[in-house]
């Protein structure tokens, strides 16, 4: 694996007074799933639009296999986009539609045949191959827009929130059938979406994009787990937010006086020391809620604090709880491996713990 | 079955009024004028008994070469009235949106003015002392000094746009006005809103994304356009072919005020025969034989492309029934 397939290289692009990308540096890996995701406005597909030629850096450059392709128009790198509006050819068969980067390459045409009627059959569209894009369901067309980027194996290829137009049934089938046909031609994919669960779980690599900068570029879990900021915590997951003051610090463990709620016990990765500020962030699924306290030699070491529930959303899978814990509102997920029926029922206005250990939380930010 | 006919009535009774127009003022006229084609005429202008004297009449020798020359000159002006309103109809369904309602109402401001008026306003600017002329004349002698060095292609398409002479002729006997470059020019200029219009339409609501896909899949500028828009807009195209083929088939105005002898159509001696020699079944029996020399070869088309597309169909059928049986197939 080389790791400096993909350059992008102090990349800067402004729209008159918005800079949508700011600064922005980049490095991929051949055959990765790299995945950008950010809220809509953040530059991620400025940064997809610059890596098909379709918008121009004002400064930086990008790089693919050591060649500078900053300057080369969208016809001249071999760099295919899956749009978000499959942007299908409505005058064209399936067929000629998949055969048209081929057709333009000017390959001979026993090869163009066997390598469309071999992508129609991995697509499994071989019997619509006369048939006409507007003929065709939207996941049918998803899928042949794919075909039709991935035909002349580019050595990019980028998906503009390919998923956003179908609906969730066909979006979670997509998301599986993508990861295949990633695994399966093991060609670099650039994925932009705004949709964290669709980012987390085909990515090998995310970057986090804000106002046009990456806050955070890792793997799902680091991501999920160790956010770098506050805005990367909040937009991936839920969290609860606890700020405050480092009280003092016990070996790897801190105490940190908050506002409005006790002090919290938490693992100090930031090696911080007393006086300082931070922001620590503990999700939902991370903070326990029972009615009855936990067993007092486990109570000495983690957090727990009684309070009150104020709001239950009941999901099948899990359910989640707003309780009012000191002047704050903490959010709690509680997944149901068992039989729920069985349970002693927590409901509406019941006193109960919430409790976390200390390694669960997480420092996003030291002021 | 009682809602479906009473929308039935509602539908009939909306269009009523089409109907009625079109027949009084198109179909019963047409009726009318192949019905007089079957009569003689009479020495002080009427109409006479019937016969088909009338049509014998036509074995005239020049007609089949006027017809001929009213077909090419309306194909002439159609194929530069399309190849000039592609562009300018992809330009301006790329405008902004507030630029584009200005633009398209800038290209109905001649029609403020008299037809009539601005081909007579033509004949000014067409004059041998105009300043048109003048470039004419130098296009000329370019053409004449460089004419040789050009590729026989273009020496063939430069004649037949009347753009060259094909023979080193004496620049100074070639005058813009009177002539068939005249007539070309003039009706180009006449009919392009009539082409750019539905063309504009067409094009308003091409998905332009779609230029952007054929150029990220390696298709350059110009392929893209060709490729893509072009197929896109095909109805519109076809609108805009027949919007000014048709009005230039039958034109009239243009030859006569700006063909001089030299280009003389068959909408002028239809004029001649009901005007000049008051013979209005002659008349008649010209504007039918032209009538019939469009329709047909245009029915002969149509069906044509029906069949093609039939064929399509059942070549579609054909691959997906050997692709259900498991059956190898192109």
């Amino acid at each position: 694996m080389k790791d400096d397939f993909l350059v992008f290289d102090h990349v800067t692009k402004r729209f008159g007074a918005l800079t949508a990308v700011d600064d922005v540096s980049l490095t991929i890996a051949k055959g990765e799933f790299f995945s950008l995701l950010g809220p809509s406005g953040c530059g991620k597909t400025t940064l997809l639009r610059m890596l098909g030629g379709f918008e121009r850096p004002d400064s930086g450059r990008i790089y693919l296999e050591g060649q500078d392709i900053t300057d080369l128009p969208p016809d001249q790198r071999r760099v295919h986009t899956v749009f978000q509006n499959y942007a299908l050819f409505p005058t064209m068969t399936i067929w000629d539609n998949i055969a048209f980067s081929l057709k333009l390459s000017k390959r001979p045409k026993p090869e163009i045949e066997e390598r469309v009627d071999e992508i129609l059959e991995m697509i499994q569209m071989s019997e619509h191959a006369w048939k006409y894009p507007n003929q065709l369901s939207g996941g049918q067309k998803q899928r042949v827009a794919i075909a039709r980027a991935l035909v002349d194996r580019p050595q990019v290829l980028l998906l503009d929130e390919p998923l956003a137009a179908l609906d969730l049934k066909l979006r979670q089938h997509m998301l599986i059938e993508l990861d295949a046909i990633h695994d399966q031609v093991g060609i670099t994919f650039m994925y932009v979406t705004h949709d964290q669960g669709e980012a987390m779980s085909l990515s090998d690599r995310i970057a986090v994009v804000n106002k046009g900068k990456v806050e955070q570029l890792d793997v799902p879990a680091k991501i999920y787990e160790a956010p770098a900021s506050r805005f990367v915590a909040s937009f991936i997951g839920d969290t609860n937010f606890f700020s405050g003051e480092i009280a003092s610090v016990e070996g790897d463990y801190c105490t940190i006086q908050t506002e409005g709620f006790p002090a919290i016990k938490a693992y100090n990765d930031k090696n911080l020391s007393a006086g300082q500020r931070v922001d620590l962030s503990v999700r939902p699924e991370k903070i326990r809620v029972t009615l009855n306290p936990p067993p007092p030699e486990k109570g000495a070491s983690i957090n727990v604090f009684p309070s009150r529930v104020q709001d239950i959303v009941y999901q099948g899978v899990y359910t989640k709880y707003w309780i009012k814990a000191g002047d704050l509102r903490v959010a709690a997920l509680k997944p149901h491996s068992r039989f729920l029926l069985d349970e002693e029922k927590i409901t509406w206005n019941d006193d109960v713990f919430v409790w976390w250990h200390p390694d669960d939380g997480y420092m996003v930010e030291a002021k | 079955m009682r809602d479906v006919s009473k929308s039935g009535k509602a539908e009939w009774l909306v269009t009523m009024p089409s109907f009625l127009w079109l027949a009084v003022f198109f179909a019963v006229p047409a009726v009318i004028v192949l019905a007089f084609t079957f009569h003689g005429h009479t020495a002080n202008g009427g109409v006479g008994d019937w016969s088909l004297s009338t049509w014998r009449e036509l074995v005239d020798p020049d007609y089949p070469t006027i017809v001929w020359k009213t077909i090419r000159i309306s194909v002439e002006v159609t194929f530069w009235c399309i190849l000039l309103s592609l562009p300018c109809a992809y330009a301006i369904a790329r405008l902004p949106k507030r630029w584009r309602a200005l633009v398209a109402g800038a290209m109905m401001l001649p029609f403020w003015t008299s037809f009539v008026v601005r081909v007579f306003a033509w004949k000014t600017l067409l004059h041998p002392n105009g300043w048109l002329q003048a470039c004419y004349l130098t296009w000329l002698r370019v053409c004449d000094w460089a004419f040789d060095w050009l590729p026989a292609f273009l020496q063939k398409f430069l004649v037949w746009a009347g753009l060259a002479s094909a023979g080193h002729v004496d620049p100074a006997m070639s005058t813009i006005l009177d002539s068939e470059a005249a007539v070309v020019l003039v009706s180009v200029y006449s009919f392009l809103p009539f082409a750019i219009m539905p063309l504009y339409t067409a094009a308003e609501k091409f998905d332009f994304s779609l230029l952007e896909a054929a150029r990220d899949l390696g298709a350059k500028n110009f392929y893209a356009f060709r490729r893509i828009f072009m197929p896109g807009v095909r109805q519109g195209i076809v609108s805009a072919v027949l919007m000014v083929f048709i009005p230039a088939i039958g034109s009239y105005v243009i030859p006569q005020m700006l063909g001089g002898t030299e280009c003389v159509l068959i909408g002028n001696k239809i004029f001649m025969r009901a005007m000049q020699n008051r013979n209005i079944p002659h008349a008649s029996a010209l504007a039918t034989l032209m009538a019939v020399s469009v329709l047909v070869p245009m029915g002969v088309a149509m069906w044509w492309k029906h069949r093609q597309e039939m064929r399509d169909r059942r070549r579609l059928d054909v691959r997906t029934a050997q692709l259900m049986t498991g059956g190898e197939g192109q």
